[in-house]
């Protein structure tokens, strides 16, 4: 090996180190008690390990008034995030078959009009939206959250199917409906058996938006209501009886683990997602 | 075929409401004196007077300029030159990408709260650094007035960076290998190659990563408010955090209405080119 590869590989690890360090701070930090972390700095190991940080962030930490912990908060996270990702995954493929297969005088349009919404700062819309949401009733509710995701994820959603069903072949289309197909059939036996890679890519893009939302999380939801990235940053700004970092990183690992574990299982679909959703948004 | 047209119906009336529609209506309220709730007292650009005229909105806008400055360029540079060096057949080098990358996959808030301890003024890198031996050592860019805007930079970069890398790499993979052989036995180096052959091929790449860049500036709120609460005071906001403020904090609906409506023309300002010639670059081919 020449001097010059030995010098990118040390460069290439040095810069993994550093893009590693923030997470191997957290959970060295979420297994310290609070008197060695004074002791202590940032990167020393911990000498006698405890749990005693996790369990607190997620049973009994304050988030506020209410002290019970990030699990209340988990748990309204995953009742906003399953059915947000179902609906938007659904009406995005039924949508992206439609504008890539079954164009129409104007769907082209109406597919530029709705890319452009991948992109609006949603500041814009929050005041109108909030109004809505009063209006219909649904103000700090989970289905207000639902409904919101769902509205702002179908252009992300309709996005990618439809740039993934445009390379089909309109020959066998065309085939299956001399077969006598119908727009359904042709839809369930020939584009959702090719689907599974772009069902993949989608859901966990969206998971991992939703689950990561912070804006309409704060804005739409109220206290019994909030996900957790809402809870987390409660959390770390309530200082009741002084700051506890080791609960805070701990706290901060758990709002961070779901969309960790599916990055780490599924990266691949990850990129992707990323690749073709930010090219585009 | 009626059908495929129903089975848009429904996006297509989500979109005009809550797309368009709302856009309208943020942007008629920006023109009246709505303060808790909407009214429609019109009163011209006065809320834009008072929004232009608050030293709070002044220093959100002049934080965007450094924030969005330094976090696309050091990002692209970080991004582009991982990318070259792992583009060098590098063992081990999905498990590298992975590493560079996996920032990407949290949120804003858990980056905000992780990086928030990590920069500890008393605890942080400033102790870390002074049982080193440098007991003089000071880091307190969390709580200085003036440095504050350069945590969310730092933040910003680590958590974004490994993804403008992934960019560049698809890029590079990209490029046809005829062109680098050809430059090769024309006496082009390595380095050569690369400035004269590889990059300005990369230059979609290139665009695209500002573009996106620019827009997640642009759109940044949960880091701030996660890292430093637009803190001290308000020396670290961004426009986003201020719109929040107005809008939802201090009930002054109007203003917050015409400063989204600013950040809206800050996001097709950049946009609309970037869309244009992706659109006829698509008609093209």
């Amino acid at each position: 090996m020449t001097l010059g590869r030995l010098a990118i590989y040390a460069l290439l690890v040095v810069f993994a180190a550093v893009y590693l360090m923030p997470l191997y701070v957290m959970v060295m930090t979420s297994l310290k008690d609070i008197e060695e972390i004074r002791q202590g700095n940032l990167l020393a190991l911990p000498e006698s390990p405890t749990l005693f940080a996790w369990i607190k962030a997620w049973g009994s930490a304050c988030t506020g008034s209410e002290c019970e912990g990030l699990a209340p908060f988990f748990f309204n996270s995953i009742r906003i995030v399953v059915p947000a990702v179902l609906i938007s995954t659904f009406i995005g493929a039924l949508n992206g078959y439609v504008l890539a297969k079954w164009k129409f005088r104007g769907s082209e349009l109406l597919f530029g009009a709705l890319l452009f919404g991948c992109f609006i700062p949603f500041q814009v819309i929050l005041l109108p939206m909030a109004r809505l949401l009063a209006t219909l009733g649904l103000a700090n509710t989970v289905t207000g959250l639902v409904l919101v995701h769902v509205i702002y994820g179908i252009a992300f959603t309709t996005l990618f199917f439809r740039n993934f069903y445009v390379s089909v072949p309109n020959e066998l289309v065309k085939a299956a409906q001399l077969d006598g197909a119908s727009f359904f059939q042709i839809f369930r036996h020939i584009f959702l058996p090719i689907s599974v890679p772009i069902f993949t890519v989608t859901i966990i893009w969206q998971f991992t938006q939703i689950w990561n939302d912070f804006l309409f999380g704060v804005v739409y939801s109220g206290p019994g209501t909030q996900p957790i990235t809402v809870a987390l940053n409660n959390l770390v700004n309530t200082s009741v009886g002084g700051k506890e970092y080791n609960v805070d990183m701990a706290a901060a690992l758990i709002a961070a683990l779901p969309t960790l574990v599916v990055y780490v299982l599924a990266g691949k679909y990850f990129v992707r997602g990323l690749t073709a959703g930010a090219v585009k948004g | 075929m009626w059908l495929p047209k129903i089975i848009l119906a429904p996006t297509t009336v989500a979109m005009v409401v809550c797309m368009y529609g709302f856009i309208l209506w943020t942007g008629a309220l920006s023109f009246t004196k709505s303060r808790m709730l909407p009214q429609w007292d019109f009163v011209g650009f006065l809320q834009y007077d008072k929004l232009f005229a608050n030293p709070r909105w002044d220093v959100a806008l002049s934080n965007l300029v450094v924030f969005g400055i330094l976090f696309i360029c050091i990002s692209l540079v970080i991004g582009l030159a991982l990318a070259i060096f792992l583009d060098q057949k590098i063992k081990a080098e999905g498990l590298i990408r992975t590493i560079y990358l996996y920032p990407m996959a949290v949120s804003f808030v858990v980056t905000g709260t992780a990086w928030k301890w990590i920069l500890n003024p008393g605890l942080g890198i400033e102790k870390l650094v002074r049982d080193f031996g440098f007991t003089d050592f000071e880091f307190r860019w969390l709580v200085d007035q003036e440095m504050a805007i350069y945590t969310i930079v730092i933040a910003a970069v680590w958590q974004s960076s490994g993804f403008v890398m992934a960019m560049f790499l698809a890029g590079l993979r990209g490029v046809d290998d005829s062109l680098v052989k050809a430059a090769k036995i024309d006496g082009a180096s390595a380095w050569q190659s690369y400035w004269y052959v590889i990059l300005p091929i990369l230059r979609p790449v290139f665009f695209s990563a500002v573009v996106i860049l620019s827009h997640i500036a642009i759109k940044s709120f949960d880091l701030v408010q996660a890292l430093t609460g637009g803190g001290p005071g308000y020396a670290s906001d961004l426009p986003a955090n201020f719109m929040y403020t107005f809008a939802f904090n201090r009930a002054q609906m109007g203003i917050g209405a015409a400063s989204a409506m600013i950040m809206l023309f800050g996001v097709l300002a950049i946009l609309v080119p970037y869309l244009y010639s992706e659109l006829r670059g698509s008609n093209r081919g």
